[in-house]
């Protein structure tokens, strides 16, 4: 029997695996996909809000106000890239100006620090590239930008090389309560567990109500984005929003951690069976252009290298709702982490190590948990004697496999051999990012899938894109003599 | 650190006729980097034929074509380095590199020239909506994997762009087993070469549907089936047009964009129209020593135009090293008229031309039986009847300089109705 199981693999999930395997306990993170951060966590805007958006005394306000402080320290031991560069809330006329101070008095008494209201000129300054049309900002100095799976994916691993167990590709059939804990029946059979944190992101009603008294829905929210080349990377140098409004915090654009530049999302509330629909449509993508305009009409969309859609949590509470069921002991909802989700994550995860050590009257510390994980290599950012000394050391780091990024085989092989292991081509460029680049893969894939193939003990057929039933190949071409079929053909014929 | 005097980057046709025409022309410090695993570039997976019809009258196919110049280059024991990178360009033309080998290399070039090719253009660079899953390629990886890696991409293809790439494929599917249900083009003609249109969709009964394009995509983790529409002068999807074709596979042929990321670590001026280095009739760029040939200009649809303009390059650079080049006096320039879209080189500095000056360009639409017209300043040096132009087609005026009267002035090139 498991102290704890997880049910999904997104941030908050991995987030409270890493925070628990600090803890001498038995657990178990369970996922439905065959890769962690497959979901919400991979598709959103990457941003670290400073905190003064959410209503005060809303969890949204308070865990984000706690979340966003503890991002320097976890990235840094995870080696996860994460910059804290500010954020602007632009206006642009006085109505505008008198939201911005109401934000401004919002963040005061969520206890964000750092903020400030700036006049046009400070803004240009900062930002010559915005429209003329703005009139001032709310500048938040505490917000960042991060790699949201990049994260996800370090925090598993490290929770992974603390103790805790991964089930990839088992979906939460059902949960029967036990005496003492749940009976989770999986993809792969069944488990149980003490304790259940139920992390499932969109289908985290679904998973309650096997168990619970339904007591919320999750309504997915979609919202489509523009990444932008690296070329367009420094189009701005902070994370733009314009006012908010009842559907969210707007359009926004901002620089990503690896240089390039983000422009999204709109908002659509999609019906409760529409939970895995990321498609991007051409109203949606039009809406997000439209409405980026008004942050500036020099917006380079014609250095737009890939569109895509994510799906927000969307609580009909209104807010996070976090805390043990009241129809269920022992079964813990982290559900409806729309954003600020991402923001308030580590304080999510505290939040929860504290309600199940109050649940089992406290557990006992490890001794030799391991904070930290080891380095990744990132060839690109190297020194030219640092470059010259890898490649003498380990001469895959000499051969570049995907020439938009500078990312090297030796890159892509320890991306495929860590704990919780690339497997598939998407893993691989959610963690090292061939493929993220301007040619998407075009030149690269074919080689990563190689890797793959090769590392794996595979056939190049049987690596897939992603998920299960993504397959890239379909079978070996006609190769006249060398081919089986055609063998066995003029074997029977000659025979005849 | 190594020196050479003139370094050639990128191993395909462009990159082996510069190399090869440097080192004929008595320069014998030439090295030439690859970062693909062999010679030859794109050509190696281009097993089709129609290769050389200029170049050597007669058509071979990609890989036979470009064997013959790594034979020369071999020949003329030419140097070359394999899965080597190129990460940076200076101005000043010192080149920084990668392999396994020689680890990373600062390499000092008397003079440099670039001739990286093209990459395609995306799905995600032309936006079309829907899901994203597996099935989805650009028309040159599906022939990377089918023609070098011996890998089928599917078996139901729907292919978008009736570029040379494109309709190639669709008869290199078929050929396979697979069941090509139609090429579709945005505009209303096809941007590839008639010859190809004629072997690869005529000849295996699949259709071209002008005035379309995809509008939705549908698969969670493969590819189910796309939506296509018929779209209006304005390019957009007209409603109630709307027709779903099943398929596994969506190939994308919509264009290539020149590789200039190196360029422009080296400050190389790059023309927003071409997407490729401004250049002279020496086929040097804004930056002195640092040349250019081949599709990382801009995208030819001959190789046997991109041998002979690249050689160009590759004796100048000979030339530059060994400073028989003449500098900025007597620059004109090369002006597109109506209807055309550009014109390369750029500039001309009269006296560097040796005999003849050619001109290549592309026109804006399809246009019949109209003259193309060269003027010299105002007067007009040269005209040409053509029954046919289209933008797919890439067009060569050569002028002989020593056979006009005057000084030479700017060049206009423009397209005039026939009588005008």
């Amino acid at each position: 029997m498991y102290d704890v199981a997880i049910i999904g693999a997104g941030i908050t999930g991995t987030f409270i695996a890493r925070e628990l395997s600090r803890y001498k306990l038995k657990v178990v993170l369970i996922e439905k996909d065959n890769d962690v951060a497959n979901g919400s966590t991979k598709a959103n805007s990457a941003i670290v809000h400073a905190g003064y958006d959410a209503k005060p005394g809303t969890n949204m306000a308070k865990f984000n106000a706690m979340g966003n402080p503890m991002f320097d320290k976890v990235c840094e031991e995870l080696d996860v890239p994460f910059k804290r560069i500010g954020s602007f809330v632009v206006a642009f006329d006085d109505e505008d100006m008198k939201t911005v101070k109401q934000l401004y008095e919002r963040g005061i008494k969520n206890g964000i620090p750092k903020m400030e209201i700036i006049n046009k000129e400070q803004v240009k300054k900062l930002e010559p590239n915005l429209s003329d049309n703005v009139v001032g900002a709310l500048y938040a100095k505490t917000a960042g930008i991060v790699g949201p799976w990049e994260l996800a994916i370090a925090l598993a691993e490290n929770a992974v090389e603390n103790g805790v167990e991964l089930k990839l590709n088992n979906e939460v059939l059902n949960i029967e309560k036990l005496d003492d804990g749940y009976k989770i029946f999986i993809t792969e059979g069944v488990i149980e567990s003490k304790y259940v944190v139920n992390c499932a992101g969109v289908y985290a009603d679904k998973i309650n109500n096997m168990v619970a008294e339904p007591s919320f829905k999750i309504i997915p929210r979609r919202g489509e984005y523009y990444l932008l080349d690296k070329t367009a990377g420094d189009f701005v140098n902070k994370v733009i929003f314009q006012c908010p409004t009842k559907m969210g915090k707007g359009v926004l654009v901002a620089p990503t951690v690896h240089g390039n530049a983000l422009i999204g999302p709109n908002a659509e509330d999609l019906d409760l069976n529409s939970k895995d629909s990321t498609e991007t449509t051409s109203d949606g993508l039009n809406f997000v252009q439209e409405s980026a305009r008004r942050i500036s009409d020099k917006i380079p969309f014609n250095e737009v290298i890939r569109t895509f859609a994510g799906l927000r949590a969307e609580p009909d509470t209104g807010d996070f709702i976090i805390g043990e069921s009241e129809t269920a002991k022992g079964f813990i909802n982290v559900a409806g982490i729309k954003s600020p989700g991402l923001s308030a994550s580590p304080a999510i995860a505290k939040h929860v190590v504290e309600i199940i050590e109050d649940l089992n009257d406290g557990f006992e510390e490890k001794e030799d948990f391991n904070p930290t994980r080891k380095k990744v290599i990132r060839f690109n950012e190297l020194s030219d004697e640092e470059k010259n000394e890898l490649i003498k050391k380990d001469p895959r780091y000499g051969r570049i496999i995907c020439r938009c990024e500078h990312i090297t085989e030796g890159e892509i092989v320890d991306a495929i051999h860590r704990k919780v292991g690339a497997t598939t081509v998407d893993g691989v460029k959610k963690r090292v990012r061939p493929g993220s680049g301007r040619c998407q893969g075009g030149f690269c894939q074919p080689r990563v899938m190689e890797i793959l193939a090769r590392e794996l003990g595979k056939d190049m057929e049987e690596i897939l894109k992603d998920n299960r039933g993504s397959y890239i190949l379909t079978g070996k071409t006609n190769k006249g003599y060398d081919n089986k079929s055609a063998k066995e053909l003029i074997a029977t014929s000659v025979e005849e | 650190m190594l020196q050479y005097d003139i370094v050639v980057i990128g191993g395909g046709p462009a990159g082996l006729a510069a190399a090869i025409a440097a080192k004929k022309n008595g320069v014998d410090s030439v090295l030439l980097i690859e970062r693909d695993r062999e010679l030859g570039g794109i050509l190696q997976q281009c097993i089709h034929n129609g290769f050389g019809l200029h170049e050597f009258g007669e058509e071979l196919t990609g890989p036979e074509y470009a064997d013959r110049f790594i034979k020369e280059l071999k020949e003329l024991n030419i140097e070359y380095k394999l899965n080597t990178m190129v990460l940076d360009i200076s101005e000043n033309r010192y080149i920084s590199a990668i392999n396994t080998e020689d680890g990373f290399m600062t390499i000092k070039a008397k003079a440099i020239v670039l001739a990286m090719g093209c990459r395609e253009r995306t799905r995600g660079a032309i936006k079309i909506p829907g899901a994203r899953p597996a099935g989805i390629f650009t028309a040159g990886t599906a022939q990377r994997y089918i023609n070098m890696e011996g890998y089928m991409v599917g078996k139901k293809a729907v292919i978008l762009g009736s570029g040379d790439i494109g309709l190639i494929m669709a008869r290199r599917l078929t050929l396979e087993g697979a069941e090509v249900k139609a090429v579709v083009e945005l505009m209303p003609y096809s941007s590839g070469l008639t010859r190809n249109i004629v072997q690869c969709l005529d000849d295996f009964n699949i259709p071209l549907l002008l005035n379309h394009t995809v509008i939705d995509i549908e698969g969670k983790d493969r590819l189910k089936g796309v939506t296509i529409a018929k779209v209006d002068e304005n390019r957009k999807p007209i409603s109630g047009t709307e027709k779903y074709y099943e398929c596994d596979t969506l190939l994308l042929s919509v264009g290539l964009i020149p590789e200039n990321e190196l360029s422009r670590s080296a400050n190389v001026k790059i023309d927003p129209v071409t997407g490729g280095p401004i250049v002279n009739e020496s086929m040097e760029t804004s930056v002195k020593g640092i040349f250019a040939c081949g599709n990382v200009v801009h995208v030819h649809d001959l190789v046997d135009y991109v041998t002979a303009e690249s050689r160009r390059a590759g004796y100048n650079a000979s030339k530059f090293v060994k400073g028989e080049l003449y500098e900025e006096k007597d620059t004109i320039k090369t002006n597109p008229g109506e209807g055309i879209r550009y014109i390369v080189p750029h500039m001309v500095r009269v006296k560097n031309v040796e005999d003849s000056l050619e001109l290549f360009m592309r026109v804006k639409d399809v246009y019949t039986n109209v003259k193309m017209r060269v003027k010299s300043g105002e007067n007009i040096i040269k005209e040409m009847k053509k029954r046919h132009l289209a933008p797919g087609e890439m067009e060569k005026v050569k002028l002989n300089l020593k056979k006009i009267e005057g000084k030479l002035d700017d060049i206009t090139v423009e397209i005039v109705k026939e009588g005008a």
